[in-house]
């Protein structure tokens, strides 16, 4: 990638005081997608939380996983909302679910042409999109489709 | 013991300031609640000093007790704010202020919503601040963050999922300007809506064009609550309260998306609850409100309150169904969210009681069974039905 998919001034992403996502942050900054999974029944969930929904365990931890998915919903957004955005032009957002993690969702952005067509439930692949800030490194995950042909 | 509201509290007063563009009150926001309230307090002919209640939603800033001091209030024994964002809690500040007059806690409550962005900054706008965490780390630096941009991901899917086509999502604005036209206290009264200035309308986030959101606007809205018994005093024909329904779906805030059934307006458990307490189905309803944040959110509100097949949305969705007095369906009489006053939805309340009290500027005729639908997509979500005294 030869720069960040959105102009830069938006709000920079930090792991929560509470340290709750802190292990996604981490993983993301390595290039890994790290989502949490309960010890106790297995179970996956998105957003974290301090217990599991399955079976209301509290022992849960983070499992890395292929940035692999599906494209389950998009929008493609004209108006901006936030000053950096101001000469942005339309970009696009999907939700992406990722089956090898019970199917929980991520959002992020479709790489490629902003006025491309979004086919709902084409595979996509991740793309890990590391800013250098010296006083707030973070990551952010990207998405392209995969290449079917 | 009988677990029902039906029939047994009674909106004796409805009232509303004037309204205006966001930023443009010549009031501060509490004022503008004062104003609200005392009119609605005229209209039912009780003192604003016989209040002993405030109910409202959506983190309202006029706190029940500055309220209280404010107009002579002789005690307070109700103070509650519905939690939750959005105008999801319209229905339900009247549904908890309903149950604390009939549950005895209470005689005599005002549902109010009252707002100046001027004062207090606006909603469509993402945050400013250099950082983030928590939910909105994982939206926000995606460009993800306004209202628009939330709700846009689930009526994109929805639509996906039903075929449905963007004439729809039109069918709802052009309604709602319609209204407006008969309604001087609209914000957008003389300034109509057709489907070619739809077409070109520019894209928010798609698949909302700019007229699919709703408006942003100061004013206040109040209604005042009493039993029924004791609306018989009232100078007017009172409206009842026949049934409210409050809450969302399993784990509908799920963060980032993560709720099991998605594309959804979040009524789908409510509705039954909803017709169960009235006493009515889809079929009797007159006249209907139903909160436009965008008009996808109304589409799926139809769908999820037994309107409309999910799949038969297209031949349903037609402006005429909507247009009083004549329409199958008539929605959003006074213009709503989208053309007469975005109020968190309170708006639609009063419009609904107007309805049933035949004071509607867009009046059903014989309109008996009046539905508000408050705040769809977002958790908690809450509907009411208002009856006149032939549907007791």
């Amino acid at each position: 990638m030869s720069g960040p998919y959105l102009a830069p001034g938006l709000p920079q992403p930090a792991a929560a005081p509470d340290g709750l996502d802190a292990p996604y942050w981490k993983g993301l900054a390595k290039g890994e997608l790290r989502l949490q999974r309960c010890r106790t029944c297995g179970g996956w969930q998105w957003g974290p939380e301090w217990i599991c929904h399955h079976c209301l365990s509290f022992d849960l931890g983070f499992e890395t996983v292929a940035p692999k998915g599906r494209i389950y919903s998009y929008e493609r957004v004209w108006h901006p909302v936030h000053p950096a955005l101001k000469d942005q032009g339309p970009y696009l957002v999907v939700l992406v679910e990722i089956p090898a993690a019970g199917g929980v969702r991520l959002i992020g952005n479709l790489l490629g042409d902003p006025r491309q067509t979004v086919p709902i439930g084409a595979p996509v692949e991740g793309v890990f999109e590391h800013h250098d800030d010296p006083d707030s490194p973070f990551t952010l995950l990207h998405w392209r489709l995969v290449n079917r042909g | 013991m009988n677990r029902t509201l039906r029939g047994s509290i009674a909106v004796a007063g409805v009232g509303e300031t004037s309204y205006f563009k966001r930023g443009q009150s010549p009031d501060p926001e509490f004022k503008l609640a004062l104003k609200a309230i005392i009119t609605a307090c005229e209209d039912a002919g009780i003192s604003p000093r016989e209040v002993d209640g405030f109910a409202s939603y959506s983190d309202d800033r006029s706190d029940p007790s500055r309220l209280a001091a404010a107009l002579g209030c002789r005690e307070l024994r109700f103070a509650n704010m519905q939690w939750g964002g959005g105008g999801g809690g319209g229905s339900a500040a009247i549904g908890n202020a309903a149950a604390a007059i009939a549950g005895g806690l209470a005689e005599c409550v005002v549902v109010f919503r009252a707002l100046a962005q001027g004062q207090f900054g606006r909603f469509g706008q993402g945050p400013r601040r250099k950082a983030i965490y928590g939910e909105g780390a994982q939206t926000a630096p995606y460009g993800l963050m306004s209202p628009a941009q939330m709700f846009a991901m689930k009526v994109q899917r929805f639509m996906h999922d039903h075929g449905v086509g963007q004439e729809a999502l039109r069918a709802i604005s052009l309604a709602a300007y319609h209204h407006a036209q008969n309604n001087p206290r609209a914000v957008m009264h003389g300034r109509p809506l057709d489907e070619a200035t739809y077409d070109a309308s520019r894209w928010i986030v798609e698949p909302f064009h700019l007229y699919d959101c709703c408006l942003e606007n100061d004013g206040a809205a109040a209604m005042v609550l009493v039993s029924a018994e004791r609306a018989k005093d009232i100078p007017h024909a009172p409206a009842y309260l026949l049934g409210t329904a409050i809450g969302s779906h399993f784990r509908a805030g799920a963060s980032v998306h993560n709720t099991p059934d998605y594309a959804t307006s979040a009524f789908k458990t409510l509705a039954p609850r909803l017709y169960e307490m009235a006493g009515v189905g889809p079929g009797d309803v007159d006249v209907l409100q139903s909160y436009e944040n965008f008009t996808g959110g109304v589409l799926m509100s139809l769908v999820e309150h037994g309107f409309c097949a999910p799949d038969g949305c297209n031949e349903y969705f037609v402006k005429e169904r909507f247009l009083a007095p004549d329409g199958d369906l008539p929605l959003n009489t006074s213009g709503g969210n989208l053309a007469e006053c975005y109020m968190h939805g309170l708006g639609l309340n009063v419009e609904a009681v107007r309805q049933v009290r035949g004071q509607s500027s867009n009046q059903v005729p014989g309109a008996d069974v009046s539905m508000v639908i408050s705040g769809p997509m977002v958790t908690p979500v809450s509907c009411c039905i208002f009856g006149s005294e032939a549907t007791l």
